[in-house]
């Protein structure tokens, strides 16, 4: 197990340390002067150089790299070419609003997928079936911003119960969070159901035709204590990773549904560093998407591998 | 089996599926719309009638109108074209790239694969759209650069199916037997192991379409893809959403098309799964492992 922890740490170190490259090189590829085209009609020479400065774009590439990475190693991750803040704290403080999103939107998918996969594995080939594989064909093809638009166009418009876009902080008022939530996690919580239902669906039917599964049945045990001692455990083993895998991406992913809700994560961050040309923002919120799903991937690994311990002899 | 014996195979498991039939019958009809659709369509794309704006559907305009009393449904017609081109570029681009790499990192292993593939890691530990915003960002926006985003962020999933394709292939006889006649390693990689890979590369590129135009319309949404005037239906979606609680029909139309194209492809692709690469992820599987 050790080993197994040792390898997969390095091997994301290793990953961590391309990711960097990648996000660092954003900046290098931007056509012209990354700063004056930041800084377009505000530009002023002293502004520019101080700037310019303080993203070290005055001196060589290679200097740069190591001069970003060691920086990004102790936090630091620049300032913004629009605030002036340092970009570390500029995303941090949007990290609330998306991890609130990206949670909600997942407990809401299992409360969904998990009875509707199980259902629809243990009587494979009824209605409920059928209608929990067009369920997630539905899921996969819709485009969650279509659904959200849906979603505002009926509870918000036609019922008027929930209110089109907004937020509120969870410790602020959880009453108004909870009214503001509702949409958007519904809606990015549909389509990570559908992949859920599906996946939880296969998984279960694969274990449904193990030979213990048979032997229990054969001893005469009910088909409760079937399902939920040997067949639910086993099955769900794997549905672990799918889990996290989309908790990880909902954490970087969701750039459309909080545009659509304005809701103030790191997915409207990164739009708005967009349309605002600040590249250490945008730098700085990549980076920390690309660190979190990774951190999120090793700790599925190595839940999966305590789970199921001969992942650790692979 | 030959890639060409693949194809037959794949086109009758098709014919008898009816799903597949469906999915067919979509984007056959799409690419006709795509093709023929600024002749086809009853409006220009770009003619304005401010008398006309936000009309309800009615014989005149079955889709309505939108905040400039343009015809959404010529809007519509048109904008498949941008759809259709951005998903057949993009994973043009992906299958290209992302095919060569996992061809010399999986054929030749060693240092090679060990290098491609960890630059592949890299670009898996973006969330797709991340990635594809980032690019656009940074190149501007626009249709070629979305194409190219695109591409780029569904390279990796090419370039992993081709190297786990070409190690189990390059260990079968016929290819040790080209290699002792003295065949080329090219000739090899051409004649021998891009056909007996070309089963799952067939299913990813039909699944990678329905991502790739899920991923432009996206991008449009975010004004990071086709620039207006131009329609395109996640531009559309964008532009009617602050009229949507008024003129439903802005909403409905542009995202109804995204939906039936990416859920037709979606459809061939898990029928040409079923047939040629049983053991290939499913679309939950493969959008997971995409995002």
């Amino acid at each position: 197990m050790a080993r197994f922890v040792i390898r997969r740490l390095l091997q994301s170190g290793a990953v961590l340390l391309g990711v960097t490259l990648v996000v660092f090189l954003l900046l290098q590829l931007v056509p012209g002067d990354p700063v004056r085209v930041a800084l377009g009609t505000r530009f002023d020479p002293q502004t520019y150089e101080a700037l310019r400065a303080r993203a070290g774009l005055d001196r060589p590439l290679v200097v740069q790299y190591f001069s970003y990475l060691g920086r990004a190693l102790t936090g630091d991750l620049g300032v913004s070419f629009r605030s002036g803040r340092p970009v570390t704290s500029i995303v941090l403080e949007r990290l609330p609003a998306t991890l609130s999103l990206a949670v909600t939107a997942v407990v809401f998918a299992m409360l969904v997928a998990f009875p509707l996969g199980i259902l629809s594995a243990m009587r494979s080939g009824s209605l409920l079936d059928h209608a929990a594989r067009v369920f997630s064909q539905f899921g996969v093809s819709v485009p969650d911003f279509w659904m959200g638009i849906m979603g505002i166009l009926l509870f918000a418009g036609v019922l008027g119960w929930l209110p089109p876009s907004g937020y509120v902080a969870l410790t602020e008022d959880p009453l108004r969070w909870a009214s503001h939530v509702v949409l958007p996690a519904a809606t990015v919580g549909l389509v990570t159901a559908s992949i859920l239902t599906r996946f939880i669906r296969s998984s279960m039917l694969e274990v449904l035709s193990e030979d213990y599964v048979r032997t229990a049945e054969a001893k005469g045990l009910r088909t409760r204590v079937v399902v939920l001692r040997h067949v639910l455990r086993n099955a769900l083993i794997p549905v672990v990773t799918v889990v996290a895998v989309q908790l990880a991406s909902l954490l970087g992913g969701v750039i459309v549904i909080e545009v659509l809700f304005a809701w103030p994560g790191i997915g409207r961050l990164t739009y708005d560093a967009v349309q605002a040309r600040d590249y250490p923002v945008l730098q700085g919120a990549i980076l920390l998407v690309a660190a979190l799903f990774l951190l999120v991937n090793l700790l599925v690994d190595m839940l999966y591998a305590r789970l199921d311990p001969r992942i650790t002899a692979r | 089996m030959s890639g060409e014996g693949q194809l037959r195979r794949a086109l009758s498991a098709l014919r008898h599926d009816p799903l597949a039939v469906t999915g067919t019958a979509v984007l056959t009809l799409l690419v006709v719309v795509g093709v023929a659709g600024p002749w086809l369509a009853p409006a220009g794309v770009n003619e304005v009638n401010v008398d006309r704006m936000l009309e309800q559907p009615s014989w005149s305009h079955p889709f309505g109108t939108d905040e400039l009393g343009r015809d959404v449904l010529s809007r519509v017609m048109v904008a498949a074209r941008v759809s259709l081109q951005v998903g057949a570029v993009s994973v043009g681009i992906a299958l290209l790239v992302g095919v060569g790499l996992g061809l010399f990192a999986g054929y030749y292993r060693g240092w090679l694969d060990n290098v491609l593939m960890r630059c592949m890691d890299v670009l898996f530990a973006f969330p797709v759209l991340l990635l594809a915003v980032a690019i656009v960002a940074v190149l501007g926006p626009g249709l070629l650069t979305a194409m190219i985003a695109i591409g780029v962020v569904y390279t990796p999933i090419f370039a992993r199916v081709t190297r786990a394709g070409v190690l189990s292939v390059r260990e079968q006889v016929f290819v040790r037997a080209a290699v002792s006649i003295g065949a080329s390693d090219l000739r090899i990689m051409r004649r021998h192991v891009l056909p007996n890979i070309a089963a799952p590369l067939i299913v990813q590129t039909s699944l990678s379409l329905a991502f790739a135009i899920l991923s432009e319309a996206a991008l449009s949404f975010l004004g990071l893809g086709v620039q207006p005037p131009a329609p395109a239906w996640g531009r559309m979606l964008y532009d009617g959403r602050g009229f949507v609680t008024e003129a439903w029909w802005l909403g409905v139309f542009p995202g109804a098309a995204i939906f039936l194209t990416v859920l037709a492809f979606n459809l061939v692709g898990d029928a040409l799964r079923d047939v040629l690469d049983p053991r290939q992820l499913t679309v939950s599987e493969a959008r997971r492992s995409a995002g």
